[in-house]
């Protein structure tokens, strides 16, 4: 088998574009997912009876389905439901919210359940109402927990994004699968893409690493 | 009129009664020391004064206030009543001065300035200044403990609940704290003691009460009922401990 390394000289550019979309979908979808998944886990840890099934349910929904469906929902039933289309591109983005959220909720409710109830009850006992006590004490030390977890999802979320290849949203994958289909250059290309993607997670998880060093767990 | 006041309360886990209509009123300056076996009611009366239990039904009243008077009530009701806990319970991500100064500034609302000048004053009281910059982490329990008095007394609390505060502690680090309790009840503050240090009780408390079921069984002097218990299930456990 013959390959030729310098094909990617080529198809570089075109490459880094979707790799620039990849990076686009993850970092729009996972702010929004951080939003959802705080709400979502607070709910789950703090909210009363009504609050806490609304989370729960929407919990077990993302988690018991494959992102390839709930993207597929977005994109093809959703229009048909409710009259309500969206490009392929918001759609990606909104299964990375949607996705990503559910699984931060429960990273966000373990971590602020994992604080000792002891230090709620000192807050409390010195005259703090609950929400200060959150503020002021569990979250930030809930904070230190999360990050580890939310590292690996964040990880996750980032790769998820190749499965947007089935809407047609041009990131690293598809942009990949286009040059392939145009040159059968295999392997090449799809080291390329894989290298790429390494180059991307590997940044994500320098930075986090250095985060965690800065805020060690108490 | 009685800084604390139980009128026939009481406290249900389930079906589990842990205070059983409790009638008990504690005076101003009243070192009021706590005992019985485990599972008696005596954590749980403690920790319905300042609200960490709801009171299934009775009422009890702090410095005036009712603790069934809502939220905004008994946050006013825990400003008047500290809380030392057994586990301490400092903020691991503050310093002594920050664990201090985290409720006058939070809390009442002081100044970064006064809060911390307060709280200095405060570590000094407890013989701890020079430890102000440090974490919890690095503090022994003793020093802990004494660090969580400063923090509830910061405050400016009427009475003073302690939760079982030296036994966590080894027995040389117990003295401490219980140096800084003596000193507090001859200031004269108000105290509610859970303890097993009948020694304390002896020393400091001006009055003992023996739980048992959830009832008061036994209110008296601590000298008297310590050295010539009012009821067998009272010697049984000052056999004990």
């Amino acid at each position: 088998m013959e390959t030729d390394w310098s094909v990617l000289v080529e198809f570089i550019p075109e490459l880094l574009e979707g790799a620039k979309t990849t990076i686009y979908i993850t970092l729009v979808g996972l702010i929004g997912g951080l939003v959802l998944g705080t709400f979502a886990g607070l709910m789950r840890a703090y909210g009363g009876h009504i609050l806490n099934a609304v989370a729960f349910t929407y919990v077990e929904i993302i988690r018991g389905t494959p992102i390839v469906v709930q993207v597929m929902f977005l994109y093809f039933a959703l229009p048909v439901l409710a009259d309500l289309r969206i490009d392929p591109m918001s759609a990606a983005i909104l299964a990375i919210v949607v996705n990503a959220g559910a699984y931060i909720a429960e990273i966000v409710r373990g971590a602020f359940l994992s604080i000792s109830k002891g230090l709620t009850e000192a807050g409390l006992a010195i005259g703090l109402p609950h929400w200060k006590v959150l503020v002021y004490i569990v979250g930030p030390l809930a904070f230190r927990r999360l990050i580890p977890p939310l590292g690996n999802q964040f990880i996750v979320s980032l790769k998820d994004t190749s499965l947007f290849i089935v809407i047609g949203v041009g990131e690293l994958t598809r942009t990949g699968q286009e040059i392939m289909a145009a040159n059968f250059r295999a392997v090449e290309i799809w080291t390329a893409v894989a290298i790429i993607y390494l180059i991307m997670t590997g940044t994500l998880s320098l930075i986090l690493r250095s985060i965690e060093k800065r805020m060690s767990i108490l | 009129m009685s800084i604390i006041e139980f009128k026939n309360t009481s406290k249900h886990f389930g079906p589990l009664k842990v205070l059983d209509g409790v009638d008990l009123s504690i005076e101003k300056g009243e070192v009021v020391v706590l005992v019985g076996p485990s599972g008696s009611g005596k954590s749980t009366l403690l920790r319905c004064i300042n609200g960490l239990e709801a009171i299934t039904s009775g009422d009890l009243v702090v410095d005036g206030l009712s603790v069934t008077g809502g939220k905004r009530q008994l946050r006013e009701i825990r400003q008047e009543a500290g809380m030392v806990f057994q586990q301490f319970n400092l903020f691991p991500q503050l310093t002594a001065l920050e664990n201090v100064a985290f409720g006058p500034s939070k809390v009442r609302g002081l100044s970064r300035e006064k809060a911390r000048e307060a709280a200095l004053n405060l570590l000094e009281k407890v013989g701890l200044r020079e430890k102000a910059g440090h974490y919890p982490a690095e503090l022994s329990g003793g020093q802990q403990q004494r660090v969580a008095i400063a923090r509830a007394l910061a405050v400016k609390p009427k009475v003073m609940l302690f939760d079982e505060p030296t036994s966590a502690l080894d027995p040389e680090l117990k003295q401490e704290v219980l140096n800084v309790m003596r000193a507090l009840a001859e200031e004269g503050m108000t105290m509610v003691v859970v303890t097993h240090e009948m020694g304390f009780a002896k020393q400091v408390g001006t009055r003992l009460i023996f739980m048992e079921h959830g009832h008061i069984a036994v209110d008296g002097d601590p000298r008297e009922v310590i050295d010539s218990p009012p009821n067998d299930r009272m010697k049984d456990f000052l056999q004990h401990v």
